[in-house]
């Protein structure tokens, strides 16, 4: 089970009182791009095994949206950001870089 | 004008270990805005002589209460009978600012548990850490119970508040009575 860190509302709570809500930082074309581009918006995703962002929403809290960097095989969270950026904070990163070493080759 | 009617009508469930009772009619106004603007802290101040509360706590003063909901959400409880006035002075300080002040009053269901073991029942149904050392009296939670989001906090010691959508008023009665079944107790906070 996952226990995550709201940054909207501060409250640490287990995954229950939160909703996943697929990878984050997807380009979102629209209107005028092209048709590989919209299959890569579309359909095109990760699923790495192991270092990944999501975006989830707290659905029983604050009702707010943020992101979370974690792991998909060890289920260890590495840390929650806000919703309103294009990419994760440098130093959430770094932490990664740090306990995951070679992760940006797989995922 | 018919009078309101809550959800449950004031239904009780008494058990050695807690009581829950559905308190009648409640008078609530949800109020969203930037939190941290003028405009919305004034009209807090005039329309119901409250100051915006801190990061997930309830504020409490003369019988009317405010509640931290989300960053841009507050919700203020009041008798029922006082939510037009409040809401007439409320949209009236609000006017021209970014902000939205509804009554919800009849959207909702109110419970009260207390009781010598309140704090395990809803420790039973909630995921949260409800250690007296954690939760206290004045702090405000959102959160779900068994399945269906609800909110709660603590006027006092031993006792909770609960809000929950009216639809699952029967549904959270009913869970709150099964972790109230006499014998249930788990001692768990005891002190």
């Amino acid at each position: 089970m996952l226990i995550v860190s709201c940054p909207n509302c501060g409250i640490t709570a287990e995954e229950t009182e939160f909703h996943a809500h697929g990878e984050a930082h997807i380009t979102r074309h629209t209107v005028g791009s092209s048709d590989d581009q919209m299959e890569t918006y579309l359909f095109m995703r990760k699923n790495p095994k192991g270092v990944h962002f999501e975006r989830w929403r707290h659905q029983n809290g604050c009702g707010k949206w943020f992101h979370m960097a974690r792991d998909t095989m060890t289920l260890e969270v590495f840390g929650t950001y806000s919703a309103q950026t294009y990419n994760p904070p440098k130093d959430l990163l770094a932490e990664i870089d740090a306990k995951r070493p070679g992760w940006r080759d797989v995922s | 004008m018919s009078d309101p009617v809550s959800a449950l009508k004031n239904a009780t469930y008494v058990a050695d270990i807690a009581e829950i009772k559905e308190v009648g009619p409640v008078g609530m106004i949800t109020l969203r805005g930037d939190l941290a603007s003028k405009p919305v802290q004034k009209a807090c101040m005039t329309a119901a002589g409250l100051k915006i509360p801190q990061q997930r706590h309830c504020f409490t003063q003369d019988g009317n209460s405010i509640a931290w909901m989300s960053p841009d959400e507050v919700l203020i409880i009041c008798a029922y009978d006082d939510v037009a006035a409040m809401l007439g002075k409320l949209n009236n300080a609000l006017k021209g600012s970014h902000a939205l002040a509804a009554n919800v009053s009849d959207a909702r269901a109110v419970f009260d548990v207390s009781g010598p073991s309140a704090r395990e029942v809803m420790a039973k149904l909630a995921p949260v850490d409800l250690d007296p050392s954690q939760f206290t009296a004045g702090m405000f939670r959102r959160t779900r119970i068994a399945q269906v989001p609800a909110a709660f906090w603590m006027p006092q010691e031993d006792m909770f508040r609960v809000i929950c959508f009216r639809s699952v008023a029967q549904y959270v009665f009913d869970v709150l009575g099964v972790a109230a079944q006499p014998g249930s107790e788990v001692g768990v906070f005891r002190r």
